[in-house]
């Protein structure tokens, strides 16, 4: 009952509270493809994977109480933080999860920007081709953001880094 | 004449509740339709088991593929000729525009759950598998069933294309909203949609709305998010949803069990259970074989899939009360300890629903690049995010849209002999014991 609620409270607890929407939907998903057994579904929309689920749910746990959205204007657009309040560290004693230590992984995903995770997703994506081709889909599918060699190369380390911590 | 600009020699039209007529004259479109994979559509309903709660809601999956089949050539007729619109693309976003859904299981949404399976996943593979869809694909080219799958699975480099399947105002969405409404029978769901598609513009890398339509997509906004809370998310068919995903669980659970032996071997379940799914058992499974082995497994030995099965059928739903998880978790925890204590096993008949395990979804407008959001095209070509024009939308965007519900059999509590348990149990969920009338 509620597990996949629990396991985000869990994620929230370890970063000490997630800036940004684009930021949290993007560690969720490069966590489950380390084996990190979050279910939300993801599909790949304009800003790369992205999953409605985990979006609702999360609204879910504000609706209850459990996570704390604080929003700032940035001229441009809003940006949200998440924090686990007291009601849901409460609830969250309930629960015995059965995840792997995910401090290390969550570590490493906090210190990255969302570009950089939206770069690491993306790749995650297209994993079933091989090398060459998932460069030149991300190209195609992310023309804008003229990722350059350097960053690309920085991103496989980074998912080498992560799938091994 | 090459296959991809073959004409039939007369237009077909399928007579359409919600469009009038869906028309066909492309080869390669009459010839998809004609597929088994396409024709297993039929058989799989489109709104899984909502039926049981509005009983017109027959409508199948083929009916709605050729209805967004049908927006998307009707939007393409509006774009010819227009900057940034590429007609060499015309018969790409027919193709998935019909095929989008292919992938549909049965009961699709609690299917996939249970069997951790994906109907995304699976359209694709069997438009880029060996099938007969991919036949006719590849008689376009040998690229042409990757680049279809491309464009469902959101990953085709134009934007613009992807955009008219999938997006938020897309064919996908302004069909099921019509037809589910007709279907079902209720009042909402209904905009106008021709003014809507009179107002699209393509720009670069998607599909802009012009400014003077905004009311007409206020009204599409409206019409989505009444249809969500009248029909989407209504309790009894999400009842309903909680008995499929039991039934599933449980057939999983006794395959599992090396003492428990089937009256009748589940055959097509058999690769679902041990999680090696092919693309041909996949596309063997619809709603009408899936109905059969419910109507068998009532006959089951074990009482509990013989009584999910028996409910389904006979539709003797879970009832349900509202349930706060951050208020009630302690009066849960003692319902599992009073349920256990009279013999029902809580994992299958206490059972706590979330919005989020529902799969449909609200407009967001799309702050922090979540998620591309719709657009106003203002008159001087600007760029606007429709809430922040739209009172009306700006007010539905914020609002609380999420609760848990708790359903449980009534009917087998009520017939509770140990009267204390059955009065703790009706107490904790009703307010109400011994006097409870409740139904």
């Amino acid at each position: 009952m509620l597990i996949n609620h629990a396991k985000l409270i869990h994620f929230f607890q370890l970063t000490g509270g997630v800036t940004g929407r684009k930021k949290l939907q993007k560690m969720i998903y490069i966590l489950q493809k380390s084996a990190v057994p979050f279910e939300e579904k993801y599909q790949f929309h304009f800003y790369g994977p992205y999953s409605e689920e985990l979006t609702l749910r999360v609204e879910e746990l504000c609706n209850l109480g459990f996570i704390e959205e604080t929003r700032e204007d940035k001229a441009n657009y809003f940006q949200y933080h998440y924090d686990v309040t007291k009601a849901g560290e409460d609830f969250l004693k309930q629960f015995t999860l059965d995840m792997p230590d995910i401090t290390d992984k969550t570590e490493l995903l906090q210190l990255r920007s969302s570009r950089f995770l939206e770069l690491v997703s993306t790749i995650l994506f297209f994993e079933h081709l091989d090398k060459r081709e998932q460069i030149e889909k991300l190209h195609q599918m992310k023309p804008k953001q003229n990722f350059t060699e350097a960053e690309i190369n920085e991103a496989y380390q980074f998912i080498k880094q992560i799938r091994s911590t | 004449m090459a296959y991809k600009d073959e004409q039939l020699s007369e237009e077909k039209v399928f007579k359409d509740p919600v469009h009038r007529y869906v028309h066909v004259r492309d080869r390669v479109i009459w010839d998809l339709i004609a597929t088994p994979e396409f024709q297993r559509l039929r058989r799989i309903k489109q709104l899984g088991t909502t039926n049981l709660t509005f009983h017109g809601a027959e409508h199948s999956r083929f009916n709605h593929s050729l209805g967004v089949y049908e927006i998307v050539r009707r939007i393409l007729n509006n774009f010819k000729g227009r900057e940034h619109w590429n007609n060499e693309e015309r018969l790409l976003c027919l193709s998935a525009a019909l095929l989008h859904d292919l992938g549909h299981g049965p009961f699709s949404h609690s299917f996939e759950k249970v069997f951790k399976l994906d109907h995304e996943y699976f359209t694709q593979a069997i438009i880029v598998g060996d099938t007969k869809v991919n036949e006719v694909l590849q008689k376009v080219g040998p690229d042409f069933p990757n680049r279809v799958a491309d464009v469902i699975g959101k990953t085709y480099e134009d934007q613009l294309v992807v955009s008219l399947i999938s997006s938020q105002i897309d064919a996908d969405r302004m069909d099921y909203l019509q037809r589910d409404a007709y279907y079902t029978g209720v009042s909402y769901g209904h905009f106008d949609m021709e003014r809507i598609l009179r107002v699209m513009r393509p720009i670069e890398d998607q599909v802009v709305i012009k400014s003077t339509g905004m009311h007409a997509v206020e009204d599409y906004i409206m019409s989505r998010y009444q249809m969500y809370w009248q029909v989407y998310f209504h309790p009894v068919t999400r009842s309903a949803e909680v008995i499929l995903s039991k039934i599933f669980g449980r057939a999983k659970a006794l395959y599992q069990d090396p003492d428990y032996e089937f009256k009748l071997e589940p055959t097509h379940f058999i690769s679902f259970f041990e999680e090696n799914v092919t693309l041909a058992d996949y596309v063997k499974l619809d709603e009408t074989i899936v109905q059969y082995y419910f109507h068998l497994w009532q006959e089951e030995d074990d009482a509990i899939l013989s009584d999910l099965c028996e409910r389904f059928m006979n539709r003797r739903l879970l009832k349900y009360v509202e349930f706060n998880p951050n208020l009630q978790m302690n009066d849960y925890m003692e319902l599992m300890r009073l349920f256990k204590q009279a013999g029902i096993d809580p994992e299958y008949y206490l059972v706590v629903d979330s919005s989020s395990d529902l799969p449909y979804d609200f407009y967001r407008p799309g702050e922090e690049e979540e998620r591309l959001p719709i657009h106003l095209q203002m008159p001087n070509g600007n760029l606007k995010e429709l809430s922040r024009h739209s009172d009306i939308v700006e007010s539905i965007s914020g609002k609380k849209r999420t609760d848990h519900k708790l359903y449980f059999p009534v009917d087998l509590l009520k017939a509770l002999t140990d009267k204390r348990v059955r009065n703790a149990i009706l107490e904790i969920l009703y307010g109400q014991g011994e006097s409870s009338n409740v139904d």
